[in-house]
């Protein structure tokens, strides 16, 4: 069987699993506000030891790469990455907005997952199911929500939207979407384990050097110098 | 006969990825440093959400780099250490989250060490440390004054109330149009310059071992633009080495200060700022009037590096002070 680890840390959530083949051996999530920076290697050993299961046991490292908050993201992105090469392990990355899609895996609706990204912006994915599998239908990328949900509002079908930051953005959902919007209730918002397992199925490994976490934006100050640039040029 | 201890070091607190391993303290067998200057030169400082992308990009290309000039596995390793402040907040992560990772993947101790100690611990790799001693440490983000009774402890007896020199330097030469980093260009140009712009000394109250740089900084900004107002001109090479000389007496006058009320006649010199020329011919010449043992560490010692970390931690290595599975980057960390 194949032993993989998981890590998602782009949200406030915490979320580290272990898998062996389609078996989950453990899992840990956590919403509490403390920097991941702190939680996730006692996290990783937590389920580790739990289960059983030496590091170099294991036959792979999947994490989230992004969007989501950068720190939080290249915490995980740097703790897999580390762990990959260190042990000599394929290392899988993954969108966390696919992930977090896994979450409406057996809806018929088309899944909006989002993160907030201040001032009206958000991580938006949209992704749909089928075969036991969720499919992105546009990649990922930093959008005005306003206009992203007037978009989806004019393709005319139902939408399953799926968010840690749902609150708030609920009004905004429903002034848009209206009676398209279909709203999932009970914990099923944030990313889970099992999220970054499954959209990681299938994925080839990625060069562990190179690899860089999904910010899809610019730093501010590059954003800024490549204007100028572009002004001046 | 004792085993050989062998550190793999990490140092990730602004704007160089770095990586080295270190033999009992002593020995760099090998020491890659992966700098970002280029980068952020665009900018006219270090930008830390930029400086952050470039440490994920660097971490394992570094620490590979490391391990393979040494010609050495993590089986010949016995701990992990890394800088865990003070720094960027958003950098240091990169490190600590990767030498935790690391330790974790083989089994192996995390040492935590203060960047700091470190550009102190530069000078062991040079000489074996003697106590007491004193030690300047002046770079981009710090001046401080250290006395060590002994390895490992650290007490603060003067720093600066405002401004680092590193960052005066940055600052002068932004104003004086010259290029980032600016403390190599002002120390180029005050050398050529034969005459001198007379500039303020911040000696602060009676006693003081504390620094200001500041006001300093300000005179030279009025200076320029009282004489924008007059029409004249000022000489650049004459203001360069005014500023120069104000910060080179300061510093040195401190230390001579401290040295006296220590009663210590050991000095280690620490800190990218190290590197300028009018301050270490000032440093020789006053350690032989002063009859003091100095230690300048070579230039490639001086800025951040990850050696001088693998160096301070081999003490925290001998007195079993690890850090446990939580570490996180500490930007205020303090050293004492």
């Amino acid at each position: 069987m194949r032993k993989l680890l998981t890590v998602d840390t782009s949200t406030y959530v915490l979320s580290v699993g272990l898998y062996d083949g389609d078996e989950t051996l453990a899992e840990y999530v956590s919403t509490k506000k403390e920097n991941h920076s702190v939680r996730l290697m006692p996290a990783v050993r937590c389920v580790m030891e739990d289960a059983g299961v030496r590091p170099e046991e294991l036959d792979g490292i999947a994490v989230a790469a992004g969007p989501g908050s950068y720190t939080g993201v290249r915490i995980g992105v740097t703790t897999a990455k580390s762990m990959a090469w260190a042990l000599q392990k394929p290392l899988y990355g993954v969108s966390s907005l696919e992930a977090l899609a896994y979450n409406g895996l057996w809806s018929s609706a088309r899944i909006l997952t989002f993160f907030d990204a201040r001032r009206g912006q958000a991580f938006a994915g949209l992704y749909e199911s089928g075969g036991g599998a969720v499919y992105q239908v546009e990649a990922d990328s930093m959008v005005m929500l306003d206009e992203r949900l007037t978009r989806l509002a004019e393709e005319g079908r139902p939408v399953l939207a799926l968010s840690p930051d749902l609150d708030k953005h609920r009004e905004l959902l429903q002034e848009k979407l209206g009676s398209l919007l279909v709203e999932a209730a009970g914990p099923v918002h944030t990313v889970k384990p099992s999220g970054v397992w499954a959209a990681s199925r299938g994925r080839t490994a990625e060069d562990i050097h190179t690899f860089v976490p999904q910010y899809l934006r610019l730093a501010e100050a590059e954003a800024n110098w490549q204007k100028r640039q572009s002004d001046h040029g | 006969m004792n085993e050989n201890i062998r550190i793999l070091a990490v140092e990730t607190s602004c704007d160089e990825t770095a990586a080295a391993v270190i033999e009992n303290g002593t020995t760099v067998i090998s020491s890659v440093i992966a700098s970002q200057m280029e980068s952020h030169k665009r900018f006219g400082g270090v930008v830390p959400e930029i400086a952050s992308r470039h440490h994920v990009e660097q971490i394992t290309v570094i620490m590979e780099e490391a391990l393979n000039e040494a010609n050495l596995t993590f089986q010949d390793l016995h701990a992990i250490a890394v800088t865990e402040g003070p720094g960027l907040v958003g950098a240091l992560l990169i490190g600590v989250n990767a030498a935790k990772a690391v330790a974790f993947a083989h089994g192996l101790p995390v040492i935590g060490v203060h960047h700091i100690a470190g550009h102190v611990y530069a000078n062991h790799l040079v000489e074996p440390l003697q106590f007491p001693l004193l030690s300047l440490v002046v770079s981009g983000g710090h001046t401080e004054l250290i006395y060590m009774k002994e390895h490992g402890s650290f007490e603060v007896i003067g720093r600066t109330r405002d401004d680092a020199v590193g960052e005066a330097y940055d600052k002068v030469a932004r104003t004086l149009g010259l290029p980032y980093p600016g403390g190599p260009e002002i120390d180029k140009l005050a050398a050529s310059s034969d005459e001198a712009v007379e500039l303020p000394r911040a000696w602060l109250e009676e006693g003081s071992l504390d620094f200001s740089f500041s006001g300093l900084k300000s005179a030279v900004i009025n200076t320029l633009h009282n004489a924008k107002q007059k029409g004249e001109i000022v000489d650049p090479g004459a203001l360069a080495a005014g500023f120069q000389q104000s910060v080179i007496e300061v510093l040195v006058g401190k230390t001579i200060a401290a040295s006296r009320q220590y009663g210590v006649n050991r000095l280690v010199l620490a800190g990218g700022v190290a590197a300028n020329s009018g301050l270490r011919k000032e440093l020789e010449k006053t350690a032989a009037k002063e009859g003091w043992a100095l230690t300048i560490p070579p230039l490639s010692l001086c800025t951040d590096n990850a050696a001088m970390i693998g160096a301070a931690a081999y003490v925290r290595y001998q007195q079993g002070r690890f850090a446990d599975d939580r570490l996180n980057g500490v930007p205020g960390l303090s050293i004492s």
